[in-house]
């Protein structure tokens, strides 16, 4: 039974611009942990394989979710730590800081997770992630060619995805 | 910064981009024409449409999450009335309404005074058993499956088939949570 996507993964970065190199990496999972996409700008260190890379993206992911839900101070019903929740419920984190690298998350209802790596500098990326997720819908969930729960082979997406990284940036 | 609110049905309608209703309705009913052609069982026939609705449905979550930015629905209730109230209105322009709620709130019906699929439409004698609308029950399953929802969707009651409205009835088999797809060992 295959979790994750191809061994190859989209190959990596157009020419950096001046003003564009903000962006690092943006992973994409859905909510059965195929790791849909996975392009890089700009990455110096590579540590792990690619399968285990994403394995671990997902897993730390699952677990902050979790964490986050059940140490809520507001929140009225808890399940017990480790009881899957719906995607979507309860509150999620959505960005985390260290003094090399900030990662945003977003969590679609439907289970779609995008996440952006990127300067430890940068404001808050809900929006951007918001419309990184109308373009999916629109490049990718609407391509007739595209098998949804399979690693998204879309050049025009990959086009439009990093003319908006560069633009953001 | 404060979350987004949800879009109402209108106001998406009014900014999606918009095809002409009797194309629609054409396209749709020689679907069927052809199906039928095809496999001339109308219970095959029923199957098939339930078949390619549910195939829709999966992919049109995602568009209808991203463009009414409705957040998780807290209980079915909520679910249901976003179904009918925005889904409907965003992709058929129709209002929907809810109603014949059940005891535990997990089962309810969907009534459609109109549906554009079923313009200039009459059904013969040779095909009284079909559903002519049953792509619009596997859109529902379809794309409820893909926020955790195993449901079921069924017609109880059809204007091709001499009743005043459309009615769906939409009822919760089970909740399905996400569960860590990767086994333990590395």
């Amino acid at each position: 039974m295959q979790f994750f996507g191809g061994s190859e993964i989209s190959p990596s970065p157009p020419v950096p611009t001046a003003s564009g190199n903000n962006g690092h990496m943006i992973y994409m999972f859905n909510r059965n942990g195929v790791c849909l996409l996975y392009r890089e700008w700009n990455r110096p260190l590579r540590t792990l394989n690619a399968q285990q890379d994403h394995k671990l993206m997902f897993g730390l992911l699952f677990s902050l979710k979790s964490l986050t839900a059940k140490m809520d101070p507001t929140s009225a019903e808890k399940g017990n730590l480790g009881v899957p929740q719906l995607p979507g419920q309860g509150c999620s984190f959505h960005s985390f800081r260290t003094n090399t690298y900030k990662l945003s998350f977003m969590e679609s209802p439907s289970g779609i997770k995008i996440i952006l790596v990127t300067h430890p500098r940068t404001g808050d990326l809900r929006d951007s992630l918001k419309y990184i997720y109308n373009l999916y819908v629109e490049y990718v969930v609407k391509n007739p060619l595209y098998t949804p729960g399979s690693p998204i082979r879309c050049q025009l997406f990959n086009t439009t995805l990093d003319q908006y990284m560069r633009g953001i940036a | 910064m404060a979350p987004v609110a949800p879009r109402s049905g209108d106001a998406i309608f009014a900014n999606i981009e918009r095809v002409n209703a009797e194309l629609f309705t054409l396209t749709y009913g020689a679907i069927v024409r052809q199906l039928l052609t095809d496999l001339e069982e109308v219970e095959e026939v029923n199957k098939q449409l339930e078949q390619m609705g549910y195939n829709i449905g999966i992919r049109l979550i995602d568009e209808f999450l991203a463009k009414s930015n409705v957040s998780r629905c807290v209980d079915f209730r909520e679910t249901a009335d976003v179904i009918a109230k925005v889904g409907f209105k965003m992709f058929l322009g129709v209002t929907a309404s809810v109603s014949n709620w059940d005891a535990e709130g997990t089962c309810c019906s969907i009534i459609l005074e109109d549906n554009p699929l079923v313009d200039f439409v009459e059904l013969p004698d040779t095909c009284q058993g079909l559903y002519y609308c049953n792509i619009l029950s596997g859109v529902i399953r379809g794309a409820l499956e893909m926020v955790s929802m195993k449901t079921e969707v069924t017609w109880i009651h059809d204007v091709l088939r001499g009743d005043d409205v459309f009615e769906l009835q939409v009822k919760l088999l089970k909740q399905v949570p996400e569960e860590y797809p990767y086994k333990d060992d590395e």
